[in-house]
């Protein structure tokens, strides 16, 4: 997570810490200001990432529009295959950069909200998920298939 | 998961929307979560909840899963981002506008809207600080002229009652928009069913859901819907856009993007308002919402053909024939006499004051809401002394028409 922050009152803490309770991501903030977000260490670039931890599968971007270029640049130079940028997060040369490199691109959405919304959890709130069947979710598919 | 992605139509949204299999049970039918409050897994997830770092249930006062259900399916049917319901219609009102307004501020709401929200904007909020212009729905250029720099919405009704009018939803969202602010639409007696203001340009929806919605006048409640569209940090909308007290210093537009208005009305308004919807009165409603669209076929059908049948009698001075949806009103000649005499003799419609229910309801306002004005009175507000308000039910026609001839014969046999 590009631009990750220790303030709680901001988005990009408040991502940071939902996303991370999720058992299915290990999610790691990028952020040069600062040295670890609720005892999870920073990496300064996306660069000092990928060195230690390989190529990610998906950069989600909370930072100034005017810097989207150098990140949409970092992001292709690392292997990702999405980019994802948060509400208001909008540059349209970093949006074209990284689609012609064949990265998935998500523009201003918020990846804890899509996250809500595929995993039941937004629906608590009264918000329409589009969601529609008459299977019984919460049940992991596997376990479904063996009975 | 869900793997396919199909736009499912509106009588299988109207059915299924909000309820999948309960999670937890397997219950097709959604249960009535009637409890007050969830236990926390850990304190950590306490915390979270509380920060709005995490979703999930609270406290019923502020969202329960039977009502979450009810909300989802109306978001879903309005074509909404979501929903958020309340006690009544009236409570839903209200706090759409502490939502996006506050002390000094000025709204703007049509003319000739119901009673109830004439009050409530005219005296009630007035008292709050918060002033209405009305103006006439029927001339756009009014409308226009009465916001100022202060509105904070333009609310107008799809179907005005009990006059009938229609309101010209893309004209007054296009006003509304030109002006930086949002328009609210009041679409009981339409139903999303008939209209779905959303789909023309309105931002927020408010409804009696005591009406069509709950179908069989089983209980009282209310809902918003908001389209998730209107750009609220656009500098009128400080509530939404500036840090909040009400909550964390939050700024509700940065933190949750199209969710801000939702979230705000929720989180802060509804909760410090205390107007939530009950559990078993979403049930019911969930209930209703699953034969709408059958209902508001047979309402429509119904109604056209009770009009046609009280053209054709000598009793009856005029009929102001719905263009859409089923609640009407006719003159009968005679007078305010010939109105009570008519009521009085009816057998199988019910004299009370609601609309939208199975049952065929009447209601004379000169002998009732507004016995205590004289004929001129009455005729200043809008109302004859003469007139009688229909809402007509999914009985037999056959049945009605009987009722009714028989009670004209006596109106006019005095």
């Amino acid at each position: 997570m590009v631009g990750a922050s220790n303030n709680p009152l901001r988005p990009s803490y408040t991502v940071f810490s939902y996303l991370r309770r999720q058992r299915e991501y290990a999610v790691a903030p990028i952020n040069p200001t600062i040295e670890a977000i609720d005892g999870v260490a920073t990496f300064p670039t996306l660069t000092a990432y990928a060195e230690q931890c390989g190529a990610p599968d998906v950069i989600d971007v909370f930072r100034r529009p005017s810097e989207l270029v150098g990140v949409a640049r970092e992001a292709i130079a690392v292997g990702a295959k999405a980019i994802w940028f948060q509400y208001g997060v909008v540059n349209q040369e970093a949006i074209s950069l990284a689609d012609r490199a064949g990265l998935d691109v998500v523009v201003d959405r918020c990846m804890k909200v899509e996250h809500a919304r595929f995993f039941g959890v937004l629906a608590a709130g009264g918000f329409n998920t589009g969601l529609i069947s008459s299977r019984r979710r919460g049940v992991p598919a596997r376990q479904r298939s063996d009975t | 998961m869900i793997q396919h992605e199909r736009e499912f139509g509106f009588a299988t949204r109207a059915i299924h929307a909000g309820t999948p299999p309960d999670p937890a049970t397997g219950a097709r039918a959604v249960p009535i979560y009637q409890t007050a409050a969830y236990v926390f897994g850990s304190t950590e997830q306490a915390a979270e909840l509380f920060a709005l770092r995490s979703y999930g249930h609270i406290y019923s006062r502020i969202s329960n899963p039977t009502v979450a259900a009810f909300e989802e399916r109306m978001a879903s049917l309005e074509g909404g981002l979501g929903a958020i319901a309340f006690s009544s219609g009236l409570a839903a009102q209200l706090c759409m506008v502490l939502s996006v307004a506050e002390a000094g501020d000025h709204l703007v709401c049509t003319q000739n809207v119901y009673g109830g929200t004439v009050t409530q904007l005219g005296v009630t909020i007035k008292r709050m600080g918060i002033e209405t212009t009305f103006a006439p729905v029927e001339d756009p250029a009014a409308v226009r002229a009465a916001i100022r720099p202060n509105t904070k919405l333009l609310f107008v009704e799809t179907i005005g009652n009990p006059s009938g009018a229609l309101a010209d939803v893309e004209a007054f969202a296009s006003i509304a928009h030109s002006a930086g602010v949002p328009l609210v639409v009041d679409n009981t007696f339409a139903t999303p069913y008939l209209c779905r203001p959303i789909e023309r340009g309105a931002d927020i929806v408010v409804h009696s859901a005591t009406k069509f919605i709950n179908g069989h006048g089983t209980s009282i409640g209310g809902v918003l819907v908001e389209s998730g569209k209107f750009p609220w940090d656009n500098g009128s909308f400080p509530l939404l856009s500036q840090p909040s007290p009400g909550y964390h210093q939050k700024v509700f537009t940065e933190t949750f993007g199209e969710y801000a208005f939702l979230m705000r009305a929720r989180a802060e308004v509804l909760r410090d308002v205390g107007a939530q919807m009950a559990p078993m009165d979403a049930w019911l409603l969930l209930l209703g919402l699953e034969t709408l669209g059958l209902r508001m076929e047979r309402h429509v059908e119904n109604a056209r053909k009770i009009a046609a049948f009280l053209k054709t009698r000598p009793e009856v001075a005029w009929v102001r024939e719905p263009e859409l949806g089923s609640i009407f009103t006719f003159g009968l000649r005679g007078g305010r006499d010939a109105g009570r005499r008519f009521i009085d003799a009816l057998e199988l419609w019910s004299h009370l004051a609601n609309v939208g229910d199975s049952k065929s309801l009447v209601i004379h306002p000169a002998s009732t809401t507004h016995s205590q004005l004289s004929d001129e009175e009455l005729r200043a507000a809008g109302v004859q002394p003469e007139s009688v308000r229909l809402s007509v039910g999914l009985e037999d026609t056959d049945d009605l028409i009987w009722d009714l001839t028989n009670a004209l014969q006596r109106a006019n046999s005095a």
